[in-house]
């Protein structure tokens, strides 16, 4: 029998429950093997399409090898001035669907394993335990659109130098905006995730409905609001609408031939962005509100 | 200080329109160990969730601690283990427990002195998802025992585990009753209870059946005789224990006396017996396990 520690109780009531929560929940999160698995899933499709598959179509020199377009204009989309496109072009179909994947885990498996039952019973209450993983994804995402910025930035000057190209600095204040709004169209996505798993209290069913949703529900009813008077109006305000307008005001391509699938056009760069907080907040107070008042079976 | 820490004043869940746990009322006072006895599916995890506040009863009250259940106060200095352990596959449990620890605001050490509580130190540094079923149950008592809460809520925690694991589980239960800690502990295994437990409470079908000491509820020794010819000695018994004697069957087709032990002076009806020239083949005083008890009741509830 070793020494009593009772004097634990008093000394963590002191302490900031959310603080506590969110230390807790990063902790688990940076184990995880799926953190990671994401993560590079990510970052090896920023390189697959923004640059090794560019490249090579370049350095065959056939047009036809990536999607057409001049040789000149497929060199430029993957040197330092054009970093602004490049970090966010991804981000609202393929970048949103890797983060809202990873949220949906995160709180969705909390359920199969029964950790939610475990971290509740310790008392941190639910509210700061429901933020302790919401901030803990956030910072996540954070990390993740610093390194991605980090990475494509070094893919950039790297190409610049095997290309003998003279280094032209983006211009800083579209580079902040982007990798503002990659964090933001990132950070709706994964708020979205967070809710789908708290809705369905379980992993599979949660990235099911958000896969299916970023991959096709918008694009369907995008298709049938071409066909419906006045649906467009309700399917500009859609999730994917914001994330993807976001994307095209900063510079990305909607459309063409090097267009990435997922960025849009239909709304403008304010717009969007106040339309992608709103969704942050919407998902977030759902989030919320479901875990607090459900029964932890 | 109230010396109730734990108290429930009608205290009923309905699923529909199905009442898993209807109008329960308990009492756990400070330092016993408490036994929440029931068969599977009679209420006792609902109710224990209902304490920690992981589930919201549809009425009546409780009192953990005297606070509100689940508020956090009340769970800070609550351990508990419901309904299997819940944790991280991938951590391992070193690292599923400071995560727990980190909740609590505990550190490093007090993680160690809990894996060490429930030995199972060698192996803390493996995946939880490769630990035995026994090893999981006790990483979830050893979450429980983080910075020794005054009250520990277990729910069957003997589940999984073999013979030794239950043996030293029960050491465990003493061993933490002996420190002052207060031990609710749910079970269907009678003998588990029979052991541990200062008092215990019946649960059957949702409703209370019983609460009361392991010796009331067991109520009196009995005392069975099987002797021939049985009218004969049924009369002397009756004069000799100044009670009827029930006429039972002892299992093997053969008649047997049973009656209340209490009072009879049994040298003396045997030589009674013999002196009226009944035949005497066995004579036993037996206590009812808490078993038997608990099938009565069961039976006679449904």
């Amino acid at each position: 029998m070793t020494a009593s520690t009772q004097n634990a109780p008093a000394k963590t009531r002191a302490d900031n429950a959310l603080l506590s929560a969110t230390r807790a929940e990063l902790r688990r999160l940076v184990r995880w093997p799926a953190t990671w698995v994401l993560g590079g899933v990510w970052l090896t499709l920023q390189m697959l399409f923004a640059f090794a598959f560019p490249y090579i179509a370049y350095a065959t020199g056939d047009p036809d090898a990536f999607q057409g377009g001049p040789m000149d204009q497929i060199l430029d989309s993957m040197l330092p001035q054009s970093l602004p496109e490049t970090l966010i072009a991804g981000t609202p179909m393929f970048g949103g669907a890797i983060v809202l994947i990873f949220a949906a885990l995160a709180v969705g498996s909390a359920y199969s394993w029964g950790t939610w039952k475990t971290v509740l019973t310790q008392g941190p209450g639910r509210a700061a335990a429901t933020g302790g993983l919401a901030a803990a994804v956030g910072v996540c995402v954070a990390g993740l659109v610093a390194v991605s910025t980090a990475v494509t930035y070094g893919l950039s000057l790297l190409v610049a130098a095997v290309e003998s190209q003279e280094v032209v600095a983006p211009v800083w204040g579209d580079f902040a905006a982007s990798v503002a709004g990659s964090g933001l169209i990132l950070g709706m996505w994964a708020a979205a995730g967070l809710f789908l798993g708290a809705v369905t209290r379980g992993p599979a069913l949660s990235v099911g409905l958000g896969l299916l949703w970023t991959f096709a529900v918008e694009n369907l009813l995008r298709g049938a609001a071409a066909l419906i008077d006045g649906l467009s109006y309700a399917t500009d305000l859609l999730p994917g609408s914001g994330a993807g307008s976001l994307a095209g005001a900063l510079g990305a391509a909607s459309d063409g031939a090097d267009g990435t699938p997922g960025v849009l056009d239909v709304l403008t760069g304010p717009q969007a962005a106040v339309l992608l907080g709103v969704y942050i907040a919407v998902f977030l107070a759902l989030t919320f509100a479901l875990i607090r008042r459900r029964d932890v079976a | 200080m109230s010396d109730h820490i734990v108290s429930t004043e009608r205290l009923t869940k309905h699923y529909g329109g199905r009442a898993a746990v209807d109008a329960i009322s308990l009492t756990v006072r400070r330092g016993e160990v408490y036994g929440f006895l029931g068969p599977n599916g009679a209420g006792k995890t609902t109710t224990l969730r209902m304490l920690l506040g992981l589930v919201r009863p549809t009425s009546g009250t409780a009192a953990v601690h005297g606070l509100a259940p689940g508020s956090a106060d009340a769970l800070r200095r609550t351990g508990s283990l419901v309904e299997g352990p819940g944790f991280f596959p991938y951590l391992s449990g070193t690292d599923n427990l400071l995560v727990v620890a980190r909740y609590r605001g505990l550190g490093r050490y007090d993680v160690e002195e809990a894996l060490d509580r429930v030995e199972l130190t060698s192996r803390a540094s493996d995946r939880f998802r490769t630990y035995s079923l026994g090893m999981k149950q006790r990483l979830g008592v050893a979450a429980a025992l983080l910075g020794r809460p005054d009250l520990l809520v277990l729910d069957e925690p003997t589940n999984g585990l073999d013979p030794a694991g239950m043996a030293s589980m029960r050491r465990l239960i003493h061993d933490l009753s002996d420190d002052g800690q207060t031990v609710l502990l749910s079970s269907h295994l009678l003998a588990e209870v029979q052991q541990c437990c200062d008092r215990v409470g019946v649960i059957v079908g949702g409703r209370m059946s019983y609460e009361g000491t392991v010796a009331e509820l067991r109520g009196a020794r009995m005392l069975e005789v099987r002797a021939e010819p049985v009218d004969r000695a049924a009369r002397v018994m009756k004069a000799a224990a100044g009670a009827a004697f029930d006429l039972t069957d002892d299992g093997e087709g053969r008649t047997v006396l049973t009656g209340d032990a209490d009072g009879v002076d049994v040298p003396a009806a045997v030589r009674d017996l013999v002196a009226e020239g009944v035949d005497v083949h066995a004579v036993a005083i037996k206590e009812r396990s808490l078993e038997d008890v608990f099938l009565t009741m069961t039976e006679a509830t449904r």
